[in-house]
């Protein structure tokens, strides 16, 4: 059964038609890569997924429920949207850490936050407190991170931060989580700890769709590859039909360009 | 030497007219000014025009001629309404002044340090399911606390300086009493009201900095 199911998502900026009727599924503890070119709409369906846009068209189930349908209003409401948005989780290109809040803060807040809506808050607020807390620090050091709890985002690497970044994304436990090209604002060397993290991710059968320019990891992570172009997906399958036995004329001028790099 | 005393005394004493319309205005421009701020940047035209209209009127013509505007307006235009007489009327006047002009230029740093936040600290607040007040909040407030201090610092410094102007309603702030003494020919106390304002800035910086310091411990 699909956890994923997106079904003719469309998007337009103004007069400029980002996204074409984009179709897909995606199974649990499947991890999907999104390759292709800049603006083929990567980035833009994965922003679609976690509400940051809102598609033209289309409808997005998670598990069987629609959680979106863009012909359905009731589908949008403000309240319902910010508990759907939990199935989702998003690591940014940017990391966009909280500054002003400690590594292991910035896993924990959104799950504080979140607490104080329970009905038991009030009598268990210690107890509760002390299990985001802990697992905060569970993230963190499945992430490598359990020597700069107390580090505040600007003493610490570019891939330092990202990786406390996927730990915050992991921390409201979502049923997807996405990654819109972790690596592209890290420097070679730092990318490789990322990558190491994302693998070790995807060992554990977490679900992912990951937008990224990495094609070998691409190709060493993905269970399936999904091909961009232009707005629509021009072709899928697994890593070794999409890198190994492309069949459009398109993903073969892309891939090409690629290796001769 | 008795005299000297006796003219510190009446110094220091008018002096605290400025500190009271110093803190006056600090205590309810500042809360003003966010609430004209968020005007400014509402989705609702009407309301955002408004407020900006208003912010560059009150920006763009003298502080010196909005006090005489508000003090003699309202007896000017036969209005009902008037203010008290004699002192505190004057005062009152040059409050309310103080607090909308200044209220106005506070409006525009906060506006700039509201906009100043990188859109990417919503997007990561919202992904992560929190409420725009929780994100407001607990997000992106102190990163604009922390980039407004300076700005509103240096506005702080010259409100001391301008409360000054209050003379201009006959306020009998410390120029206007020093000025009294000069006109009879003693020139020293207009010299001396110089050290009142140096003593106090001074005291403000130091705050200040402090502020800035505490605040250091992050960077955005």
């Amino acid at each position: 059964m699909a956890i994923l199911e997106v079904k003719g998502i469309e998007k337009s900026f103004g007069s400029a038609k980002i996204l074409k009727s984009i179709d897909f599924s995606l199974e649990k503890g499947e991890v999907m890569a999104i390759i292709g070119p800049s603006g083929s709409g990567k980035t833009t369906l994965l922003r679609c997924l976690n509400f940051l846009e809102k598609p033209d068209k289309g409808s997005i189930s998670v598990n069987n429920e629609v959680i979106f349908d863009a012909m359905d209003p009731l589908t949008q409401r403000e309240s319902e949207v910010r508990k759907k948005r939990l199935h989702f989780g998003l690591v940014f290109q940017n990391f966009n850490l909280f500054p002003q809040y400690t590594v292991l803060k910035n896993v924990t807040l959104a799950a504080e936050l979140l607490a104080k809506e329970r009905p038991d808050y009030k009598q268990e607020k210690k107890a509760i407190l002390k299990e985001i807390q802990e697992r905060g620090k569970m993230l963190l050091s499945q992430v490598g991170l359990s020597d700069k709890l107390d580090c505040y985002p600007h003493m610490i690497s570019g891939g330092q931060q990202q990786r406390v970044a996927i730990a915050r994304a992991l921390a409201l436990d979502p049923d997807i989580l996405c990654f819109d090209e972790p690596t592209s604002a890290l420097d070679p060397e730092l990318t490789g700890e990322v990558l190491k993290v994302i693998k070790n991710l995807a060992e554990r059968n977490t679900t992912m769709i990951i937008v990224t320019h990495e094609m070998d990891f691409a190709r060493d992570v993905a269970d399936r590859v999904i091909f961009m172009d232009d707005g629509v997906i021009v072709e899928q399958g697994s890593p070794q039909d999409v890198f190994g036995d492309p069949k459009e004329e398109r993903t073969k001028q892309f891939l090409a360009r690629y290796k001769k790099d | 030497m008795n005299e000297v005393i006796v003219i510190i005394g009446r110094l220091s004493e008018s002096f605290m007219l400025n500190c009271k319309l110093f803190i006056l205005t600090l205590l309810f421009a500042l809360p003003l000014g966010m609430l004209i701020a968020f005007g400014s940047m509402s989705r609702f035209r009407p309301l955002k025009w408004l407020m900006r209209t208003f912010v560059w009127i009150i920006r763009g013509t003298p502080l010196m001629l909005q006090l005489i505007i508000i003090f003699y307006g309202p007896g000017l235009l036969n209005m009902s309404f008037s203010w008290p007489s004699g002192n505190s009327g004057r005062f009152v006047a040059a409050t309310v002044a103080f607090i909308i002009n200044y209220a106005c230029y506070f409006s525009e740093i906060y506006r700039g340090g509201i906009e100043s936040i990188p859109v990417g600290q919503y997007e990561a607040g919202q992904v992560l399911g929190m409420t725009k007040r929780q994100i407001f909040f607990n997000v992106t407030l102190l990163q604009v606390v922390k980039r407004i201090v300076p700005p509103i610092g240096n506005e702080v410094i010259t409100l001391v300086k301008d409360t000054s102007l209050a003379r201009i309603i006959a306020n009998k702030e410390i120029i206007m009493m020093a000025g009294e003494y000069s006109n009879k020919g003693l020139i020293w106390p207009l010299f001396a009201t110089g050290i009142y304002f140096l003593v106090f800035v001074g005291l403000l910086t130091i705050l200040l900095n402090w502020v800035e310091k505490k605040l250091s411990y992050f960077r955005v």
